[in-house]
Order: C-alpha cells, then structure tokens, then sequence
C-alpha cells in the first residue's frame, strides 16, 4: 500500500498551492461570504476549465481526467487550507461523485462531462446529512417521477443549476435530476455558522424531475466513504494551516518580557496538536491510498473523518486561546476557519458516528472470520 | 540490491553454514563475519550496508527458515548504534561482534539520583588517571544492568564548563568490583531496572567515546535511537522455540535471561491487541460508550502505525530528520497505552481489581493496568517529549536558563 505522495502528485499539490494562495486570499474569501452567491466565477472558470479541477477524480470516459481520491485530497486540502469559497465540493465532490455511483450510463454520459469542466454547477440534494441509513426518509418520488419533500441542508442549494436529488420510491431509493428552476422547486437561503459555504433549505412540491439510477445501501456507504475522505482532506489542510499560523503568533506576542510562545504550557499544547494534526493526516491520506486502491469496506474512510474532525476543531479552539481577546474578533481571520471547522465537523455525519461505523466493519469481518 | 538475489545469496549461505547442533555462539560468529547478523550496518562494520527494506528481507528470510539470528533483545541495541554512529574503528571492532553473537549484554547507565530528565546535571565524577578514567558516583533505573557485561555510562569530566561542555561518555565493564549492582521492585512487582554504585570503577583510556567533553553529543544519539524504539512499538521476534538441535537449548537458555527483564513490556503499551477479542468475550462491545472508547483507540494505533511508515517513506527517499518524529511517536505510544488501559478498564469492570487466578486473561489485564505508568517516563518523559517538539520542531522560543555558567555553581539536588 502506497503510504506517501509519488513524485507527480507532490509536483500536482505544489500547482495546487500556488493557485489557491494567490486566488483564495483572505480577504477574497471574506469578500465572497458577504455575498448571496459565495462565489467568484471568475475564479471558478479558472480552476474548471483552465486548471481542470472539477474534472481530476471523475473517469475519462466521461470527461474527467482519470486521477482517483488522491488527487481530490490533494485538491481539498489546499482548498481547506484557504478556506476555498465555491461549488467545487457541492459540484465536483457531492454531485460528480454521486453521479458516477448511482447514475445509468446514458445519464453519467450526459451530466457528468458538464460537471467536469465546470460548465454545470450541480448540487446534490439528500435529505439527511448525518448518517447513510437515514437517506430518504424525507423526499418520496411518485411512479410518475414526481418529488415532494424537502432537505434541510443543501450545499450551494440557492445557485447550483442542476439538482441531483436521491429519493424514495416504492422500490428503494433512486437517483433523480430537474433544473433548479423547475416548477414545484423552491430554495431559500438557510443561514449558517460558516458564511464561507453557502446552503439552503430545498422544498419539492410534486416537482418533475427524471430518474436517473437507482442508490443501493451498499453503493450510498462507498459514496459517503469517498466524499468523507474528500471532506477529511478539507479539514487537515484548515487545522494545518491554523497550526502554523497559531505557532507563528505564539513566537511574536509578548507578554511578562517574553514570547508567549516560551511559556511551557503554550509549547505543550502546540505539541499535543502536531500529533494531533499527524496522525489526522497519516489517517487521511491512507484512506486516500485505501480508496485509490480497492472499492472494499474498510475502516480507514471513517476513521479518517472522525480522526480529522476531531484535529481540526481542537486546532480551531486552540487557536481562539492562544491569541487571547483578539482571537474572539470578527476582525481577526482566525473565527473563519474555527466555524469551517465546526460545519465541516457535523457535514457527513459527527465524529461519533463514523467512530461506530468502525467498530460495526471490524465487528462484520471478525464474524465473518 | 534486488530482494530476490539477496534471497538466493542467504539461502545459499544458510544451506551451506547453518546446522541447529552447532553452538550458539559459533553460529553467530559465522553470522557477523558473512555479514548477515546486521546486514543493515556499513561493509567495514560487520554489515552489509543494506537499505530498511533490504534488511526487513533477511530477517524475513531467517523468521521463514526459522533460523537463530543475532542477539537483540535488550539495551544492546542501543550501545551498538551509538557505537556505530560514535566508535572509533577499535572500539568498533572490539565491541560489535560481541554484541550480536550475545557474548556480551549492555545496560545503560544515564539516570542518576539527582538528575533523570535534565540528563546534562549528571554528577558522577570521571577523574583521568595516568592509564584509567575513575568513575565515581551513582546511577539509577538502569534496566537489565544485572545482565550487563557492559554499560554506556554518561559522566562528569570537568566541573568548571557550563554542563553540556563537561560530560563524557564511557564503554564500562560491569564486571569489576568498583561497580555493585542492586535490583529495584517497581509498582508492578517485577525488578527489571536497578541502582548501580560506581567506586573507584576503572575505565581504560581507549573506552572514552567522542572525546573528552563530547559525551553529550554522543548521549542524544542514543536517546534519539531510544525514542524510535518507543515509536515503533517493541517486536522481540523471537524464533523457534520449539525446535530440536543445540542451538536451540542455548538460545532457549539465552531468551530466559535476556527476557527476564522485560515479560511485562508488552503490557506497558497497553495491550491494545487483546481488546476487540475482549470486548467480544464479554459481550461490552454492544455497549455504545466502549465502542466508542473502543474506535478511539484504534484511530491511535492505526494512525501511529501509518505515520512511523510514512516516516520511513521519507526517511528512505532522503527527505525528513529523525528527531522530531521520534518524539511524536514516543509521546504516541504513551497516548495509546493510556486509552487501552482506559478501555480495558471500561471493559472488565468489577473485575478489574482482580490479579490473582480468576483475573483476566490470566493476568494480562491486571498488569497492563499496573504497568502503562512506565511508557510516559522511561526513554525521557512525556513531557521532555512535548519541550522538544515544540522548540525542534515548531521551533518556539525556549525557555529562559538557569543553569547557564560553570556547572559547579548551578543549584541541584542535595546528594
Ligand atoms: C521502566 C523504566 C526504565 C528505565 N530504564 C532506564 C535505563 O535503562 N537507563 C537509564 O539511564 N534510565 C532509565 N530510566 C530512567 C528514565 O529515563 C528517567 O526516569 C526519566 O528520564 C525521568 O527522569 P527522573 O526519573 O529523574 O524524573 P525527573 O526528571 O525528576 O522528572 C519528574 C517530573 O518532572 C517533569 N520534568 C522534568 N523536567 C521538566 C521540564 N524541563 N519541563 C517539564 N517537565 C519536566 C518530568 O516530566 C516528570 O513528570 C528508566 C525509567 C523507567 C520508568
């Protein structure tokens, strides 16, 4: 098993780098969550069309370019580590992947080169952010085609164009697509903690939408490990960059005739969260590695959300503390990762509920053993 | 080299020397001289100069043939490397072989009374004679120095430099009558560490390493080799045990000894692998707190383990000091073995209190319970951990000094 980086993809991370710090600086991502729509479209054609971002984990045969979750991380992290204001997660992530997993091959043929180059932003609509097995309870499809229900959280759900939507009907769950701007669609702005992602309450009132696929349990579980992972790889490049920024603050400010950062009990915390922040990242890119290689049940997409949710919103308390009242300024940037790092922490199921999910595969193949 | 021609060439060697009735001894001399009993060490030393994964294919190879190797199997690890890394080619050659062919055993005598962590304040005096070093003084917590033939012994020369400058470091023969050993019983019931009494012990003049007043350049090498010991967790790979020849019966005899010391290491780390089977023995797995205790321990253990390779990646591609990872997977280890403890605890319940005959898993539990307090102090604490991945690694300012100047006017322990 692959444990770090080849050549090319550390070659891959260090384009990625460049184009986030210059495109994402903060005071772009502070202008762009003071607006409705979160996102500069500019930049977003850039890194679609010209860099082919959108595009890096989706297959060839259907207009991406055939990296795997590898490259995505690599993407995501630096994503995360600039707090990346986009639909590039809702699109690229949620709804290219879920396409690629559900979809019948006509609608993968039509949709999903759209979502690669970025031409479409699609959003993907669930009705439960929180766990796999509560899918569906909240949008039916009639046999006609026709969805009434609603979903509390949707991401970017106010400007995506494409609704990709799972639903129940009397079969199971199947994977449905409409315009945004259909007739029995309505999508109103929720208010969140992190202005940096965008969401909204989507309600549909037997609106027409077009069956696509169908969503077995076991192929919604293979989704939630990859888009996990992709989120996981968003959180490690946010705490590593708060750790950073934390320690080199420590270093500056004065206090008693000294840095505070020579004050042991600074210096301890800041070394308990680079071991945090390590083995978030080891836990992360294995299950990068694990997903790149096999589609098989493991532990490591799980352990991987739990492990980096946890990392990043104890770096995110960590770096309020250690800079005193500052910290707690809507001036000072640092509240801009700290409630990155409580939604992202809650998006796709808290850190309890993959720890149970680990415990629940090692249970299965000990039984089956 | 390639894996297979290192496979074909110690096959070859093997079928040709090895035969379970020759003596241990003899059989290991034939190891060092082939370089096979530490292909990892450079070609004028005894090795082979082979790669990580090189070295992993030969010890492969003879766990396969379940062939004897070169003795491993305490502080002798740490004496040869710093040997290695420190020696003059004589001391090399006078000590090496006779650590792999298990001649000798090695201790080492850093801690002292009054200085544990702050390992620069050692006190014991190291006077040069006309033809000797005499040492005097005391060490403590010195683990198997009742096996030992030999120490690494860290000592005072000069009392008139600021601390780090003063110290040397000493190869010591334990074998004499200035050096008197005494077994210390630990919390845990067992005696594998001792206090050793050093008067007027002699060092010959060849057995300083480093030179004078370099012993503390020489002593981080070895806790530096110490920490990733702790990191990679402890694998003793003990062979054959149960086959018949000569051989054998000495290695068996050798294991006793050499073993004594450390039957309960593996439960100072916790005993993370006993839990899933425990937690389903006693049905606490279906009990929602455990499993969650549960799953945070295996984040740790998995995650450690993915890190220490990542390292290794790294390391083999030439990026990445060794220090600081050391560090974050001594302080790891310590981690871990807290919160297997906890969720031992959480999973015996009542019977946790118990350590006699109807104890869990005939005692193993008990002892884990009594034994993870050692992990976050031995090889420089948890704490001493956390200082140097904050100042090395992060780089924070250090903190300011108080034993700066002449060593003989900085404030310590009474004796
Ligand atoms: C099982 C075991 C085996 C051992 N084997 C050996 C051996 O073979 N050879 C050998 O030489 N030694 C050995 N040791 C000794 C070990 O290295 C020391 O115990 C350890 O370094 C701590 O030193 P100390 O006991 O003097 O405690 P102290 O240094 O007095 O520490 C007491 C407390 O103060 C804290 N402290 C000290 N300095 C600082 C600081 N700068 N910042 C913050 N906190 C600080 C420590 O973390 C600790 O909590 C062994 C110890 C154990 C438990």
């Amino acid at each position: 098993m692959q444990v770090v980086f080849t050549e090319d993809q550390a070659q891959f991370k260090r384009v990625v780098h460049r184009f986030f710090d210059t495109h994402s600086t903060t005071t772009a991502v502070r202008g762009l969550s003071e607006t409705e729509t979160g996102f500069d479209p500019l930049v977003w054609a850039q890194l679609s069309e010209t860099l082919g971002l959108s595009g890096t984990h989706l297959s060839e045969e259907y207009g991406g370019h055939g990296f795997g979750p590898v490259e995505l991380g690599i993407i995501l992290e630096e994503m995360g580590r600039t707090l990346y204001c986009g639909p590039f997660f809702s699109s690229a992530v949620m709804a290219g992947y879920a396409l690629e997993r559900f979809a019948d091959e006509a609608a993968k043929i039509e949709r999903l080169p759209q979502i690669a180059d970025g031409s479409i932003r699609a959003t993907l609509v669930l009705d439960d952010l929180n766990h796999p097995s509560q899918v569906g309870r909240l949008i039916q499809a009639n046999e006609a085609g026709a969805l009434t229900g609603s979903a509390p959280i949707v991401l970017d759900g106010c400007t995506a164009e494409d609704f990709i939507i799972v639903a129940r009907n009397g079969a199971g769950l199947g994977l449905y697509a409409l315009p945004r701007l259909s007739e029995g669609v309505t999508a109103v702005a929720q208010e969140s903690i992190d202005m940096t992602r965008k969401v909204a309450r989507v309600t549909l009132q037997s609106a027409k939408a077009t069956k696509i696929g169908d969503v077995t349990s076991q192929d919604l579980n293979r989704f939630w490990d990859l888009t996990s992972v992709a989120l996981a790889h968003e959180m490690i490049g946010g705490a590593a960059r708060l750790l950073d920024e934390t320690v080199e603050y420590t270093k500056g400010r004065y206090q008693f005739g000294r840095p505070i950062g020579s004050f042991q009990a600074l210096k301890h915390r800041c070394a308990d969260l680079l071991m945090s922040l390590e083995f978030a990242k080891a836990a992360t890119h294995y299950a990068g590695f694990c997903l790149a290689a096999s589609d098989a049940e493991t532990i490591y997409p799980s352990m991987a959300k739990a492990m980096a949710a946890d990392c990043f919103m104890e770096m995110a308390r960590a770096a309020i503390q250690l800079r005193g009242g500052i910290g707690f300024t809507w001036e000072n940037d640092t509240h801009l990762w700290f409630k990155r790092a409580k939604c992202d922490e809650v998006l796709l199921g808290a850190p309890h509920r993959h720890r149970a999910r680990m415990i629940d595969i090692l249970q299965e193949a000990k039984d089956v053993a | 080299m390639s894996h297979d021609w290192i496979k074909v060439e110690l096959d070859r060697f093997l079928d040709a020397e090895f035969s379970p009735d020759l003596s241990l001894i003899e059989w290991r001399k034939r190891l060092v001289s082939a370089g096979w009993a530490a292909p990892s060490w450079p070609e004028d030393s005894f090795g082979r100069g082979f790669s990580q994964a090189e070295a992993l294919v030969v010890s492969r190879v003879f766990a396969d043939r379940r062939i004897v190797g070169a003795a491993q199997v305490g502080p002798r690890r740490l004496a040869a490397e710093t040997i290695l890394a420190h020696g003059s080619n004589e001391q090399k050659q006078r000590y090496l072989p006779k650590i792999l062919t298990g001649e000798h055993a090695w201790c080492q005598l850093f801690s002292e009374p009054g200085s544990g962590s702050d390992l620069a304040g050692a006190s014991t005096r190291a006077d040069r004679k006309a033809d000797h070093w005499l040492i005097n003084g005391q060490k403590v917590w010195n683990t198997s120095a009742h096996h030992a033939d030999f120490g690494i012994l860290v000592a005072r020369s000069n009392w008139d430099l600021p601390k780090h400058q003063g110290l040397s470091y000493f190869l010591i023969d334990m074998r004499q009558p200035g050096v008197e050993v005494r077994p210390l019983k630990q919390m845990n019931g067992h005696a594998s560490f001792n206090e050793v009494f050093l008067t007027d012990a002699r060092v010959p003049l060849d057995d300083l390493m480093g030179g004078e007043g370099h012993g503390w350049a020489v002593a981080t090498t070895t806790l530096s080799i110490e920490r990733q010991g702790f990191a990679r967790g402890r694998s003793q790979g003990v062979p054959a045990s149960a086959s018949a020849g000569r051989i054998y019966e000495e290695l068996a005899r050798e294991l006793e000894i050499d073993n004594e010391p450390y039957t309960w290491y593996p439960q100072r780390e916790g005993r993370p692998d006993l839990i899933l089977q425990r937690a389903q023995e006693t049905g606490a797995i279906e009990d929602d707190a455990v499993r969650q205790e549960m799953a945070k321990l295996f984040c740790l253990t998995e995650a450690a383990r993915i890190s220490a390779d990542r390292v290794a990646a790294y390391q083999k591609s030439g990026g990445q000091g060794v220090l600081p990872a050391g560090s974050i997977g001594k302080l790891g280890a310590s981690v871990i073995a807290r919160q297997a403890a906890h969720v031992h605890t959480m999973i015996s319940g009542a019977s946790a209190m118990l350590s006699g005959p109807e104890s869990a898993a005939d005692g193993l539990i008990a002892e884990t319970l009594i034994s993870v307090p050692a992990i976050s102090i031995a090889g420089g604490t948890d704490e001493i951990q956390r200082n140097i991945i904050a100042e090395r690694v992060l780089g924070m300012p250090k903190e300011q000094r108080m034993d700066t100047g002449p060593f003989r006017e900085i404030p310590r322990n009474a004796q």
